[in-house]
């Protein structure tokens, strides 16, 4: 430990030029449960750092933002071989991925890890990111797709656009494809 | 560890410049850190700042801003009006304390 205070103060810098220049555009288009949370954590981050932040919603990802559907995200290990039995190294295996049931148990075990880090649902998330002034965009073709409308998804998805729009509102951003 | 003059408090501090001794803070030494970073404390930022220094002798981590939301009824809208543009890293700042280490 030094004892001679040093000449300057030492002050964090908080007003960093770059990121209120840096601006971030995340598009979701996975539907399942693992990979909705690895766009809301980093959008909740960058917006946390003072970035401006969008996030584009678009095939499977719709599923985030649909009313009737956001709250039932699952995550299923078909296919997953990352998947493990819980607190070991041992391989979940692929035989019984498909078995009725295991696709809720998987949903229950992930929910009650992420809920034990007091990290918020899918819905409470993105309320927490568009408080944080992050905006939700909504795809055109997956809306079209589906047969949905601006009124089957959550209210604060700013407008459901067309790929290009987004591009368009974009431009000049760092791009994260999820 | 660094030793910084903030004001005339020699202070504890980390690399970036946050605190690093629970005890060497108090009120007049938050003014002048707020101050630093160009903030005016009212009524409200003090809540802010009280709720995090109470929080953390509880649990000995920072809140996040959700957690300050939730437990200490300042909603996260309101956190980005008061500290604008990095809040959870503002308040922790202001309050002496580490920055929050969760991801969310």
């Amino acid at each position: 430990m030094t004892s001679t205070p040093t000449a300057r103060a030492i002050v964090p810098k908080f007003d960093d030029e770059t990121n209120r220049e840096r601006k971030l555009a995340i598009i979701c288009s996975k539907g399942s449960l693992d990979m909705a949370y690895p766009g809301l954590v980093l959008a909740n981050a960058a917006l946390g750092e003072g970035i401006e932040t969008h996030l584009f919603f678009t095939f499977w990802g719709f599923d985030i933002i649909t009313k009737s559907r956001m709250r039932d995200l699952r995550i299923s290990p078909v296919g997953n071989t990352a998947m493990h039995l819980p607190g070991q190294d041992v391989h979940f295996p692929q035989a019984l991925a498909p078995l009725p049931g295991v696709t809720a148990m998987a949903t229950r075990m992930m929910k009650k890890s992420i809920a034990k880090l007091d990290i918020p649902e899918v819905p409470e998330f993105l309320d927490q990111i568009v408080a944080a002034g992050g905006h939700l965009w909504g795809c055109r073709m997956s809306a079209d797709m589906n047969g949905l409308r601006a009124e089957d998804l959550r209210d604060d998805v700013e407008a459901i656009i067309s790929a290009s729009d987004f591009i368009d509102k974009t431009a000049g951003a760092q791009l994260l494809f999820i | 560890m660094p030793l910084t003059m903030i004001d005339d408090h020699p202070l504890h501090v980390d690399d970036e410049g946050f605190l690093t001794n629970y005890d060497e803070w108090n009120e007049d030494i938050a003014r002048s850190l707020a101050n630093q970073i160009g903030i005016t404390l009212t009524t409200r930022h003090w809540e802010a700042i009280r709720f995090l220094r109470q929080d953390f002798k509880q649990r000995g981590e920072t809140a996040t801003i959700r957690r300050i939301e939730s437990a200490g009824g300042i909603s996260v809208k309101e956190q980005f009006t008061l500290f604008p543009a990095k809040p959870a890293k503002k308040m922790a700042y202001i309050a002496g304390l580490p920055k929050p280490r969760g991801c969310v």
